[in-house]
């Protein structure tokens, strides 16, 4: 296609885009306004049906917790799908040894001391993210993601090593799976209790008090550690043959 | 209240083109990084501190390392094919 013809086409598409925004805009709602009574009943209820005072999570872990059951196991999946592209490879192109080419600039002493400083900060505050999701905002995938950024700060340290030895212990696969695992069976078990499945059937607790909101609670803290264990496959993954040649450096 | 949603707003807006002009991919990744703060920022001015949470960890941090990672991957690729080429 020539360049005029395709300047004729994306014209005609900029030019229908356009209409159709500018004709969106005009009945726009103003900001803030909600139509739907559902986000009106669902705070207004929420913190006495439920004792969790973060409504977000509420909906997230309680109302809509299939929704959120399938959102898990997208990323599950996802994760999944990374692992089996990224399997190391049976030829013997692995072999070869791992050659920077240019020269990698040397980490800086403020690197080294400063992710040392912040692990011990982000670890607490992930777990916190994570187990007070019914309380404040976060909540459990928010802090697996925090605590899951923790070994990279490991690896900026220097630490090889220990980069090495948190990234591929058998924890981390045992986490993703049995936060996965863990979600359903807790859903499971409500049909137990002859409830319908994913119903809220752990003893609510005082509103306000960390162990809370029955299973909002115990979905938040699932959550966080599967999306923990699987962020930090994904990253071990990304950097295992280079740390693999890393290591073989320093011996 | 208004002045900061303008605010926030006004400073996506002016980082999104940053994002989408930088060409080179190291310095595109660092650009998108400062943007997802920036949308994060926005949503926690409008209220939606869970929103502005995930944004943060997933499109400030997760999402620039990931892209990262794999320009480390690729490039150590490259280097490999090349230095069989010149075997």
């Amino acid at each position: 296609m020539s360049s005029r013809a395709r300047l004729i086409v994306f014209l005609v598409g900029a030019l229908g885009l356009a209409t159709v925004f500018a004709l969106g805009f005009c009945d726009l709602p103003p900001m803030g306004d909600y139509r739907g009574p559902y986000g009106y009943v669902v705070t207004q209820v929420a913190v006495f049906e439920r004792h969790a005072t973060d409504v977000v999570n509420a909906i997230n872990y309680d109302y809509r917790a299939f929704d959120t059951l399938g959102e898990e196991f997208i990323l599950f999946a996802s994760i999944l799908g990374v692992l089996l592209i990224f399997r190391p490879s049976q030829n013997s192109e692995k072999k070869e040894s791992y050659d920077p080419g240019q020269e990698d600039l040397p980490a800086s002493d403020a690197l080294h001391v400063t992710t040392q400083g912040i692990m011990g900060i982000m670890i607490v505050f992930g777990v916190y993210l994570t187990t007070h999701g019914q309380l404040t905002p976060g909540g459990g995938f928010q802090g697996g993601v925090v605590l899951a950024s923790t070994p990279i700060l490991v690896y900026l340290a220097g630490d090889i090593e220990a980069f090495q030895g948190i990234t591929s212990s058998a924890l981390v696969k045992f986490s993703e799976c049995g936060g996965a695992a863990g979600y359903a069976i807790l859903g499971l078990a409500a049909t137990v209790f002859g409830a319908h499945f994913l119903t809220n059937v752990v003893p609510l607790g005082t509103t306000g008090d960390l162990f809370s909101s029955g299973t909002i609670a115990i979905i938040s803290v699932c959550v966080g550690i599967e999306v923990a264990g699987g962020f930090v496959q994904l990253i071990r993954v990304y950097l295992r043959e280079i740390v693999g040649a890393q290591l073989k450096e320093q011996e | 209240m208004k002045v900061l949603q303008w605010t926030s707003l006004l400073l996506v807006m002016a980082a999104a083109p940053g994002v989408v002009l930088s060409r080179e991919p190291k310095s595109q990744v660092v650009a998108l990084s400062f943007y997802g703060l920036l949308c994060g920022l926005m949503f926690f001015v409008f209220q939606a501190p869970d929103v502005a949470l995930s944004q943060i960890t997933i499109g400030a941090v997760m999402l620039p390392l990931l892209i990262l990672l794999a320009l480390t991957r690729m490039r150590r690729h490259n280097l490999l094919r090349q230095r069989k080429e010149g075997k």
